[in-house]
Parts: structure tokens; C-alpha cells; sequence
């Protein structure tokens, strides 16, 4: 993001002499230009100009050759004696380019450069060195490190050479003592990628006066017609445009001819550039890059001798390829918008650069060029972007043109930057410009002048208004109905609606300017649905239950399928996979929570955690095969009726669930001594707590008796026999019970871990809204018996409960399993059940003999079906 | 010493005194019992001389019966008075014989935990009912149209692009430029619910929409692929910006205290205009109070209206959305995003059931 310079920003607007660097980031985040970050020279302490009085030339066995140099430091820097009188600087210097008499940058004996180099007194080569001269790239100026600074070189006039001596602060002289500010800018403000640009907002911000340097810079140019062909011909020829939208709607080409090739840069440019986080290189290559930084038009340089016009901009072919500057080579795609010549009378048949994006390799500006062709151009946003997002090339240039590049400032571009290159490299400047020019006007807004009331909430003059969009560059005509008719600048194709003018009308008043109010909200539905009450019960209950909630990334892959050993073919043929996944190995999303919340539980043990009992809830996806596709519609149009229910139909189902995976005891081990391991037990009696808290009896069936199992339910997961179906009013819910051996094995768990998964949207779904109804309460006294039935193993506990619930009818208040047992007295294959029952009747005491009626009841309703013998 | 039934007045009177000594030095229950037994128990010298009585001669008789009435009740008060002092002493001494470590762990089903981003996400849930709002969660996996284009993404918008959004696997689909696909994105926002809210709830509409999110940044200190917002949306008429900063204060003092407040600076999002980045004013920000971003906020675009089918010129509307990750790494001063998605027991455990 760009680089905010005060030196650079004071060209076109004023700011206070004591600006810093912290004030100018206030002042442009209230106007919405938000800071990245503030960037400071990390060079400290005393770097001064040297003058190199005196050298020798001193070879090394390793081969080097340094320098022991001779340095005024100024009088103040240089060493002082211990009987009063100075001497120069001893310095050894490694570098080719020391020079007797050079100026050149000393960093002293507490100085400290970038990397935390600090600079000391030391014995090296046979002397004492007494400082370090500096090369660009040890002080953070840049990656030159070809030789030390030479201050000539820098670019200094020869006036201000004259006044620098030896002892003077470098570190202001080369401004590596002020900070520079990095912004970012929000997508819709591509003019704010230029000092132009940020100028202006700076204005906007403080009130201090801006000056707009394209109009004076277009006047000057030479005025041409739209269309008009100069001295170097060109075409644009889109066959292939993106949305109907031209890839090139301004293409402008001016020659300097005579160019001197061995032009330096001056020193003011090179700093800037390099303070902008620029690399310099060429006169040519770094006055492009200037203009563009100035005033946010992409400029690209041409040596114009290697060019064979007319220059023609076109879509790639199929096929065609590019080396790019990079040296990379690209296959070109038929949406990519390319700059071609043509060589051989082919016209259009070699390749110069990928548009608006980065150059080729044949054409560019060398040592040698003398006749340079600027190109100023304007792109649409949509072709740069894709073609920058397609190979990869994300460029200064790319990001200005995708966010949108001021229109109409393309000549105005190219005479600057041919003001620069003709100024510092001499050569002429063409007269006779190409500029095919298909840009339309900005279409104008109806701006009621209400709407900034109706949206802020402002209450701001009409005039004030005016003021402001003419401020930010509109042209306010009419208002005489309270409607304003508003054309936009040029450099602002982000206001299109009215309520972009309002955006600008507040954030120049300010946005701290609003009023603050809470609006009364009707009572339309308000507060947490039935569904969201539940689950929050839901949720509480399992807390209180001593586990642990955790969250897990949905994503799973083929080593959780086999861990669960679970039919992987199956399990991805109803998952949703992601196109571009993170981890590669995990494309899917989840189908059961378990598989994401088991290596939860996994880098608990791992981590030395025992006990781990933890719980999750959150989604899991199915997609149904079979499930029509999702159409594309457009946006800001309500989708029809049927379109509304295809967005949904093609969704997968995303059910709502609760799992837990529960190891380690399940009664804590203490001083109490009653400690008990986790089993299957624990597993149901918590999937039967979670129905319980919602009102909702669960019914428990084993595996093999369950008859409402789901087509894809993985019986390998679960221990065959320690595992309950789950299920409300005969709606399959999910599993409770043991995790199967071979699955805690694989998983790490310890032996008999348990766990349970409950789809909660089927829970919640068929639990009724109704209110409770309340039964009466007895206050005749109860009969209390116990009956132990003897039945086959096979017989569940289930099973006798519903008989004797049956048998005892409304006279049964309630029955409790208090005893199971088994012993040779009973014989092979055979249980005793044991149950507590309770007896009462509403409308009067119960006599022995109806008591004995209750319980002949019972025992037949068990003998009946179960084969259950009473046991007396 | 004989049992024969007599009257013998300085015997008794002597075997009383003597009684009274001995239950004043009596130390437990038993003993007393025992002095009982044997100074007004059925063979004592005071019962022996009470049967006397009937053999004295008639103008004796009062006069010993007064006698033995007035021993009697000496003995009885002496033994009640030192009966209940034993019985204090022996409560006492049984209760400090049952004293245990309190300190002792006595937890044998210790107390779970909810995770902190689970009940945050309630917290917040519950701001917005007690201002009357309807909660909703929406599809975690959704169109592209309810996540993009109803909000006003183009189908060139940055954000669509593969390095920002998961794209789920699909061949039966088509996009708006003719590509095989399936048309559906993990939803990369929680704004993705607005439109479907607007259409399937009806305006006036207040709407909280707490969830999931996904983006395709790796797991890091500051960053999560899977993390949690809160969009909140009102359509009403007549609503202004004013009502987004009143709203935006009013969840600032309910999630971060009184101190708390926001502020609104010019930003940009495709789905809102005016737009804003909001920032925090948090009061115990490390190395003293400041502003922090928050979350992106606006007036609704009018595309996003014309998706649901509303006129902008008739309806207005604000929405703004949170992080909640944020809002928790802020209150708990929490350094590294790990903690929250590793689920680590002993990370949950520090909240418990809640604060």
C-alpha cells in the first residue's frame, strides 16, 4: 500500500512546518484513509559527512583489497587526543569506489544500522578503525551495496554539494531521520494511490490549501483530437471485451527522442523513490515510476528504435505465450489484454507486455536507449484485475489500474514525465502525440439533497453540501427542487449512486459529527427461538455434567474415514468437499461431529490431560447426490419464487449435533475410594440428560434391535454390543455406547472410551411446542413392591419395564430397576431383573386386595410376551 | 449394714450430702446413672427410710416426710444441673472427635466448562434480545448468491477470488460466466444471512445473525480459517446512521463496560454506503486506553435492499458486524488464536460455566 512522504506531499498541498508523521496519520484516518503502519530510519546515533583526505590501497592474503582511509569527520567528530589536539579518522574501508577527497557518510563509533549494527571502535586489518563509511544498503536506503555512498553522486546540485561539510548530520541530509507513513486504501479509492490523490484528501481532512497539478500539466501538453494518430501509429482492436467493457478505452503515446542514455537521476527523485519503497534504476525507468506515484497513472517505457508501429492493443491469442520483465513465461489466456507491435509488416504480431500489468522482455527501456515511447493508457478494472489474479502478477501498475485510474489525466501523465526526461536526460519532446480517446463522461447523479438527512442523519446546509461535492471534485448544477444534478470527477468512478455522495457529504463534515440514537425496535418476534433456547439447554446441561465444551474445524479427510473405519467410499460420496482446501489431506466437511471432536480429545491425552470428557456442538453437511443445482442469479434483483426455493434445494442438509467423547473415570479417583471407570453407561445416561433437560424421554434399542437405523450408519465405529440407537418418538437421533476397540486403538483412546452424537435439529424438530400438561397429583398413599422377574438374556430391561407399565396401567405411579443378577441357581441363559414399584390410585386408598390385582396384572403382562417368570 | 426398711434421719441426711459431693465430681453420663442407682435407686438408704416412714409414730411422720422430700429434691437438682453439664461436655467432645479437613478435595463429579467463544456468542445473543432483535443463524454452507451477489459482490469482486474463499466441490452448477462448479462458498460471512432474513422474515426487520465463518487464511497467532461474527442487520423506515452508532455504543458498554464506546471512520464494503470501519474504545488496552478496530459497519447498499426485494427510497437500513474471536482474545487478554481452536481442555476450564 502506498507510502506517504511529508517532503512529497508538501508538492500539492500546504502543510504546517511542524507536521509529523503521527499528526498526518490523524488527519487522514478521519477521512478514511486508514494507517498501515509508520516506518522509521532504524539508524540511531552519530552518522556524519566525511571527507576522504587521505588512502592506501592495502591487499590481504585473503585476496580482498581495503582501504585504510583518512577522515575529517568536521572538528567536533574527529578524535580528539589526550593533549588536547584532533586528528582525522583512521577508517578501514572495503569498498572499490573510496576516493581521495569523495564526501561520503560515516557512521561513528554508538552509531547502530538496520540489523541492530552497531558501530564501534575496532582493530581490523592491522588498524584501528574508527568508523564505518556506509553504503546504501547498510543504511536502510536500499539494496545498492556496490560500493559507499559518494555523496556527488547523490544528486545534490552543485550549489547544494558546496555547502555540504565535513561533520554535517547525514542523517538529515539523506532525510533518514523523518518516518514516512504506509496507508491502506479501501477498493473504491484508487485516486488515493497517488500523492495527487492524497493531497487532495489531506485537504479534505484539514482544510489546508491543494492545488490539483493535472490541469496546468494538460495545458500544457499539445492538444490533440480523440482519435488522432501521431508520430508513432496505434490501434486498439478488442475482440474478445469482458462484460461488453473495452479493455482499453484511452491509449496515449508520446516520444522523447535524443534521450541521453547515460542521464543519472537526480538525487531528490532517487530519495523519494527509495522512500517509497521504490528500487531505483534507470533516468527513464525512474521517472516512470515517479509519475506514477505522483499522480497514480501507470506510465510504461518503450525503447522506441525496437518498436515497429502500428502498436497494436489486443486480446491474447489462444496459445500465445509472454516472458514477462520477471523472466517468467506465461501462457497467455484469450481474456488477457496484450500490447503488441508489428514487425515484418505482420501487424500485431510480436508481444511487448502483458497490458497495464507488467512489460515483456523485448522492448524495454536499456543503457543504450536514446528514442523512448511513453505510454499512458486507461485499462478496464476487470481485465486488469483477472489477468493480475490469473498469472500471478500482482503490480504496482495492476493495483492502480484494477481500482480505477483518473480517465481523463493520461496526456497530462505523459507530459510530466516527459517534462522530467527531457529536463534531466535532455532529448525533444514529440509535439504529435497518439491519443484514441473512447472514455465517456461521468453520467451525472440526481442528488436529492435530503438523502444526506435521510441516511446521516445531518443536518447540513444545502449550500454546505454544494460545497463539499464541488471540494471533492463534482460539478453541482441545478438544486432549485432540493435535487442537485452532481457529475463526478473524472478520478472518481466509485460515485454512482446517491448515497455515495452522502458517504462524501459525511465523512467531509465527519463522521463524529452524527447523532447518536438507539432505535426503538417493534416487537416483531423478538428473543431466542424454541430452537435456540434448547440448545442452549442443551449445552449447559452437558457443562454441568462435569464435561468440557470444545470447538473443532469441521474438515476431515481419508485418515479419519479409516481411523472410524468407516466405508470411505460411502462417507464421500454424501460429503461436501471443498475445491481448495488448506490441508489437502482434509477436502471434506464433516458428516459426524465425533470425527473432528475425537482428535480434540486426542491432543488432550497427547498433552498429558486424563480424564478428558469433552463435548461439541456444532453442524455437519450432507450432501444429497442427488440434489438439483444452485443457480447463479444476479444480485440486486429479488430472485423469483421457484429461484428462492432452488438457492435452498441444492443446499446440503446441515443438521445441528451434540457428541461427546468421554475416557478416564467416570467418578473421579479421591479419598472417598469409590472411583469408577468410564463405560458405555455413562454415554447413555448423558444422551438420555440432554433429552431430559428438553422435556423429551429418549428410547434406548441396541443394535441389533434397532429398526430405524439410517441407510449410511457406520456399525464399525461402535462396540456391538455396548452401543444404544437413540431415538424420540421413533425418530433416529444418533448413538450412545462404547466406541469400538479397534476404533479406541487406533484413535489413541483409552480401552472402553465412550462417546454419543445426537442430531439435535431431529430432536428439536419432533419435540412438540406445546406446554406441559400437568397430570393431578395423588394424595392417597402408595403400595410399595418389589418384583424380580427371571427372563432370557435376551430380554431388555426396556422390554420389562414397557410390560409392567403396561400390566400396571394407570395404577402404576412408578417402577425402578434396582438389581440385575445372574448366577448358576437361575441356569444358562438367564437373568433376574429386579424392580422397585410404587402403586397409587387418585380417588382412594388402595385396599391389599386391589394391590394384588395391580401385580397379578404385571407378572401376566411379562409372562405374556417375555416369558418373564416372577420369582417369589 | 443391714437392708431392713429404717428411719434413720442423720443416716440419710449424711448419705445425701454425700450423694451431692459425688455428683459434683461425676464426669460422665454412666456415672451419674450409677449415683442414681445407688443413693435413690429402690435399695438406697433414702428409699429404705421412705418406707420407714409408715412405721414412725403418727407425730413423726410429717415431720420425716418433709425431711426426706426436702433430700429428695436437694439430690434432684444437684443430679439435673451436673446431668446436663456432662451431657453438654460429652455432646461437645463427640462433635470434636467427628471434626474433618474441609480443605479436603471433595469434588467427585467436578464441574465442566462451556467454551468461552460459545458463551460469548450467548452474551452477545442476548444484547440484542433484550433490545427486542430476533437472533438467526443461516446456512454455514451457502450460495454464492445469499454470500455475494445478493450483497452487492460483482463477480470480479477481490473477495470471490480462490485466496480468500473456500469453494465447495461441484459439477452440476454454472456461474455467471459459464464456469462448472457448484455455486456455493463455506460462507466467508455472516452478512451472508441479511438478504434471506429480509425475504424470509419481512421488514421491519432487526436481525442478529451469530455463527460460523470460514476464510481461507492458515492458522496462526492472529488468524483462524474457521472463526465466529456477528452481523447485525435493521431495515426499517427511517433509519439512520445515528441508530448504527447508537446500536454500536450500546454492545460496546455490554461487552466491554461503561468506558466503553466506538467510533465510526470512512471506509468502504460493497454491501454498505455510507460505509465504515468501527473502531473500539478499550479501556484496559494494553499499555494504556485506546482505540482498536472492531468490525466493519454502514448504511445497507441499496442493491442488497433491491435483492430482496425492497425499495431504497421507502426503506432504510443499517448493519454492522464483529468478530467474536476478537471481542474474546480483547476481553481475556489472549495472545495466541491457538487457544481458541485447539480445545484444550485447560483453556475452557479457566471460564467454567461462565464469569
Amino acid at each position: 500500500m502506498p507510502i506517504v512522504d511529508i517532503d512529497w506531499l508538501k508538492e500539492h498541498v500546504d502543510v504546517p512546518a511542524d507536521l509529523t508523521v503521527e499528526q498526518l496519520s490523524q488527519d487522514l484516518v478521519r477521512i478514511g484513509l486508514e494507517t498501515e503502519t509508520i516506518h522509521r530510519s532504524s539508524v540511531t546515533g552519530p552518522v556524519v559527512v566525511g571527507r576522504i583526505v587521505d588512502f592506501v590501497k592495502e591487499p590481504q592474503k585473503n585476496g580482498k583489497t581495503v582501504s585504510w582511509c583518512q577522515v575529517d569527520c568536521g572538528e567536533e567528530h574527529n578524535v580528539k587526543e589526550e593533549d588536547g589536539t584532533t586528528r582525522l579518522r583512521g577508517i578501514i574501508c572495503g569498498a572499490p569506489n573510496v576516493e581521495k577527497d569523495a564526501l561520503v557518510v560515516v557512521a561513528l563509533p554508538g552509531a547502530v544500522l538496520p540489523g541492530d549494527f552497531a558501530i564501534s571502535v575496532r582493530k581490523t586489518y592491522g588498524h584501528k578503525s574508527e568508523g564505518m563509511c556506509c553504503s546504501a544498503r547498510e543504511l536502510g536506503m536500499g539494496d545498492d551495496h556496490h560500493g559507499i555512498i559518494l555523496l556527488r553522486e547523490e544528486g545534490f546540485s552543485q550549489e547544494e554539494l558546496k555547502n555540504i561539510k565535513p561533520g554535517d548530520d547525514a542523517l538529515s541530509l539523506l532525510h533518514l531521520n523523518i518516518p514516512t507513513l504506509e496507508i491502506n486504501i479501501t477498493p473504491d479509492r484508487g485516486y488515493a494511490f497517488s500523492y495527487r490523490g492524497v493531497a487532495r484528501e489531506y485537504h479534505h481532512s484539514t482544510g489546508e490549501p491543494f492545488t490539483d497539478p493535472i490541469p496546468e500539466l494538460a495545458a500544457q501538453a499539445p492538444q490533440v483530437e480523440a482519435g488522432h494518430q501521431g508520430d508513432v501509429e496505434a490501434a486498439i482492436e478488442d475482440d474478445n471485451p469482458i462484460h461488453g467493457v473495452v479493455g482499453c478505452d484511452r491509449y496515449y503515446l508520446r516520444a522523447v527522442r535524443g534521450f541521453d542514455p547515460n542521464a543519472k537521476t537526480p538525487n531528490w527523485m532517487r530519495r523519494r523513490l527509495i522512500r517509497a519503497g521504490v528500487r531505483p534504476h534507470t533516468l527513464a525507468v525512474d521517472v516512470t515510476n515517479y509519475v506514477m506515484l505522483d499522480l497514480g497513472q501507470p506510465l510504461h517505457a518503450y525503447d522506441l528504435d525496437k518498436l515497429v508501429p502500428p502498436i497494436v492493443v489486443r486480446r491474447a491469442h489462444e496459445g500465445e505465450k509472454l516472458v514477462t520483465l520477471d523472466g517468467e513465461e506465461h501462457v497467455l489466456s484469450v481474456e488477457d489484454l496484450v500490447i503488441t507491435d508489428s514487425p515484418n509488416g505482420e501487424r500485431s504480431s510480436r508481444i511487448l507486455g502483458l497490458a497495464g500489468v507488467m512489460g515483456g522482455q523485448y522492448g524495454e527501456i536499456t543503457a543504450d536507449t536514446k528514442n523512448i515511447l511513453v505510454e499512458s493508457a486507461h485499462f478496464d478494472t476487470v481485465s486488469i484485475a483477472r489477468t493480475a489474479r490469473r498469472h500471478k502478477l500482482p503490480t504496482d501498475a495492476s493495483h492502480r489500474f484494477e481500482r480505477g485510474v483518473d480517465y481523463a489525466m493520461q496526456p497530462a501523465a505523459a507530459q510530466d514525465a516527459i517534462h522530467l526526461l527531457t529536463r534531466y536526460g535532455q532529448g525533444v519532446a514529440s509535439d504529435n502525440p497518439t491519443d484514441l480517446n473512447t472514455t465517456k463522461e461521468p453520467q451525472p447523479i440526481a442528488f436529492k439533497v435530503s438523502e444526506v438527512k435521510r441516511l446521516a442523519n445531518l443536518d447540513t446546509s444545502t449550500e454546505d453540501i454544494a460545497a463539499i461535492l464541488e471540494d471533492i471534485g463534482c460539478t453541482v448544477a441545478g438544486g432549485g427542487n432540493g435535487t442537485f444534478i452532481v457529475t463526478p470527477p473524472t478520478w472518481r468512478p466509485d460515485l454512482t449512486i446517491a448515497p455515495d455522495l452522502v458517504e462524501e457529504v459525511a465523512r467531509l463534515v465527519g463522521y463524529d459529527k452524527i447523532p447518536t440514537r438507539i432505535p426503538s425496535v417493534p416487537v416483531v418476534n423478538p428473543g431466542l427461538t424454541p430452537f435456540q433456547a434448547r440448545q442452549r439447554k442443551v449445552a449447559a446441561t452437558l457443562a454441568e455434567a462435569g464435561l468440557v465444551e470444545t470447538l473443532s474445524y469441521p474438515f476431515v479427510g481419508e485418515k479419519d474415514f479409516e481411523e472410524f473405519a468407516l466405508n470411505a467410499e460411502q462417507v464421500k460420496g454424501e460429503s461436501v468437499e471443498v475445491r481448495n482446501p488448506l490441508a489437502g489431506d482434509r477436502p471434506f466437511m464433516r458428516t459426524n461431529l465425533l470425527y473432528t471432536l475425537a482428535r480434540t480429545a486426542q491432543r488432550n491425552l497427547r498433552r498429558g490431560m486424563r480424564n478428558v470428557q469433552i463435548y461439541e456442538i456444532g453442524h455437519v453437511y450432507r450432501q444429497d447426490p442427488n440434489a438439483p443445482a444452485i443457480p447463479a442469479l444476479p444480485g440486486s434483483v429479488k430472485p423469483s419464487e421457484d429461484q428462492l426455493k432452488a438457492l435452498e434445494a441444492g443446499l446440503p442438509a446441515q443438521p445441528l449435533q451434540v457428541a461427546a467423547v468421554l475416557t478416564g473415570e467416570a467418578v473421579a479417583p479421591g479419598w472417598w475410594k469409590d472411583s469408577r471407570a468410564i463405560d458405555w453407561s455413562d454415554a447413555v445416561a448423558l444422551a438420555r440428560r440432554v433429552g431430559e433437560r428438553i422435556g423429551a424421554e429418549l428410547s434406548m434399542a441396541s443394535l441389533d434391535e434397532a429398526t430405524n437405523l439410517p441407510s449410511d450408519f457406520n456399525a464399525g465405529t461402535w462396540h456391538p454390543g455396548r452401543t444404544a440407537v437413540v431415538s424420540f418418538n421413533g425418530v433416529y437421533l444418533g448413538v450412545a455406547g462404547e466406541l469400538h476397540p479397534e476404533v479406541n486403538k487406533t484413535l489413541g483412546l483409552p480401552e472402553h472410551s465412550a462417546a454419543f452424537n445426537l442430531d439435535l435439529t431431529a430432536l428439536f424438530d419432533t419435540l412438540s411446542l406445546q406446554p406441559l400438561q400437568a397430570k393431578p397429583i395423588s394424595t392417597f398413599p402408595p403400595v410399595r413392591e418389589d418384583l424380580a422377574f427371571m427372563v432370557e438374556e435376551k430380554v431388555s430391561a426396556q422390554q420389562l419395564i414397557d410390560a409392567i407399565r403396561r400390566g400396571g396401567g394407570e395404577s402404576l405411579e412408578s417402577v425402578e430397576l434396582f438389581d440385575v443378577y445372574r448366577g448358576s441357581d437361575l441356569g444358562e441363559g438367564k437373568k433376574s431383573l429386579a424392580f422397585s414399584v410404587v402403586y397409587r390410585s387418585d380417588s382412594q386408598t388402595l385396599t391389599a386386595a386391589q394391590a394384588k390385582e395391580i401385580r397379578a396384572a404385571i407378572v401376566a403382562e411379562c409372562e405374556k410376551d417375555l416369558n418373564a417368570v416372577l420369582r417369589v | 449394714m443391714t437392708n431392713e426398711a429404717e428411719f434413720d434421719k442423720e443416716r440419710v441426711t449424711a448419705q445425701i450430702a454425700e450423694a451431692v459431693q459425688a455428683i459434683e465430681d461425676a464426669q460422665s453420663s454412666s456415672a451419674l446413672r450409677q449415683l442414681r442407682d445407688e443413693y435413690v435407686g429402690k435399695n438406697s438408704v433414702l428409699a429404705r427410710a421412705s418406707q420407714a416412714i409408715g412405721k414412725l409414730p403418727n407425730d413423726q411422720k410429717k415431720e420425716a416426710g418433709q425431711l426426706l422430700g426436702q433430700l429428695r429434691a436437694e439430690f434432684g437438682r444437684a443430679f439435673g444441673a451436673r446431668e446436663a453439664a456432662v451431657k453438654k461436655a460429652e455432646e461437645e467432645a463427640k462433635l470434636a472427635a467427628e471434626k474433618v479437613d474441609v480443605t479436603l478435595p471433595v469434588e467427585r463429579h467436578p464441574l465442566g466448562a462451556r467454551h468461552p467463544l460459545a458463551a460469548l456468542t450467548e452474551d452477545i445473543q442476548d444484547f440484542f434480545v433484550s433490545m427486542g432483535w430476533q437472533i438467526s443463524e443461516g446456512p454455514e454452507i451457502d450460495s454464492e448468491w445469499y454470500d455475494f451477489d445478493a450483497l452487492n459482490f460483482g463477480p470480479d469482486h477481490p473477495a470471490r477470488q480462490m485466496q480468500d474463499t473456500f469453494y465447495v466441490k461441484g459439477d452440476k452448477a454454472r456461474d455467471a460466466a459459464g464456469f462448472v462448479g457448484s455455486n456455493m462458498v463455506l460462507r466467508t460471512q455472516t452478512s451472508s444471512d441479511q438478504v434471506r432474513g429480509l425475504i424470509q422474515r419481512g421488514v421491519p426487520l432487526y436481525m442478529a445473525c451469530t455463527g460460523r465463518v470460514f476464510r481461507t487464511d492458515e492458522l496462526d497467532a492472529t488468524h483462524t480459517p474457521v472463526f465466529h461474527q456477528c452481523e447485525a442487520l435493521a431495515v426499517d423506515k427511517g433509519l439512520t446512521m445515528s441508530d448504527l452508532k447508537g446500536t454500536l455504543d450500546a454492545l460496546a458498554v455490554a461487552m466491554f463496560g461503561p468506558e466503553a464506546k466506538t467510533r465510526l471512520r470512512p471506509s468502504y464494503f460493497p454491501f454498505t454506503e455510507p460505509s465504515a470501519e468501527m473502531d473500539l474504545w478499550f479501556p484496559d488496552k494494553k499499555g494504556g486506553p485506546g482505540w482498536i478496530e472492531w468490525g466493519g459497519c454502514g448504511m445497507v447498499h441499496p442493491n442488497v435492499l433491491r435483492s430482496a426485494g425492497l425499495d431504497p427510497d421507502v426503506y432504510t437500513g443499517f448493519a454492522f458486524g464483529v468478530g467474536i474471536e476478537r471481542a474474546l482474545l480483547l476481553r481475556h487478554d489472549i495472545n495466541d488464536m491457538h487457544d481458541l481452536v485447539e480445545g484444550d481442555i485447560r483453556f475452557s476450564k479457566q471460564f467454567a460455566m461462565g464469569e
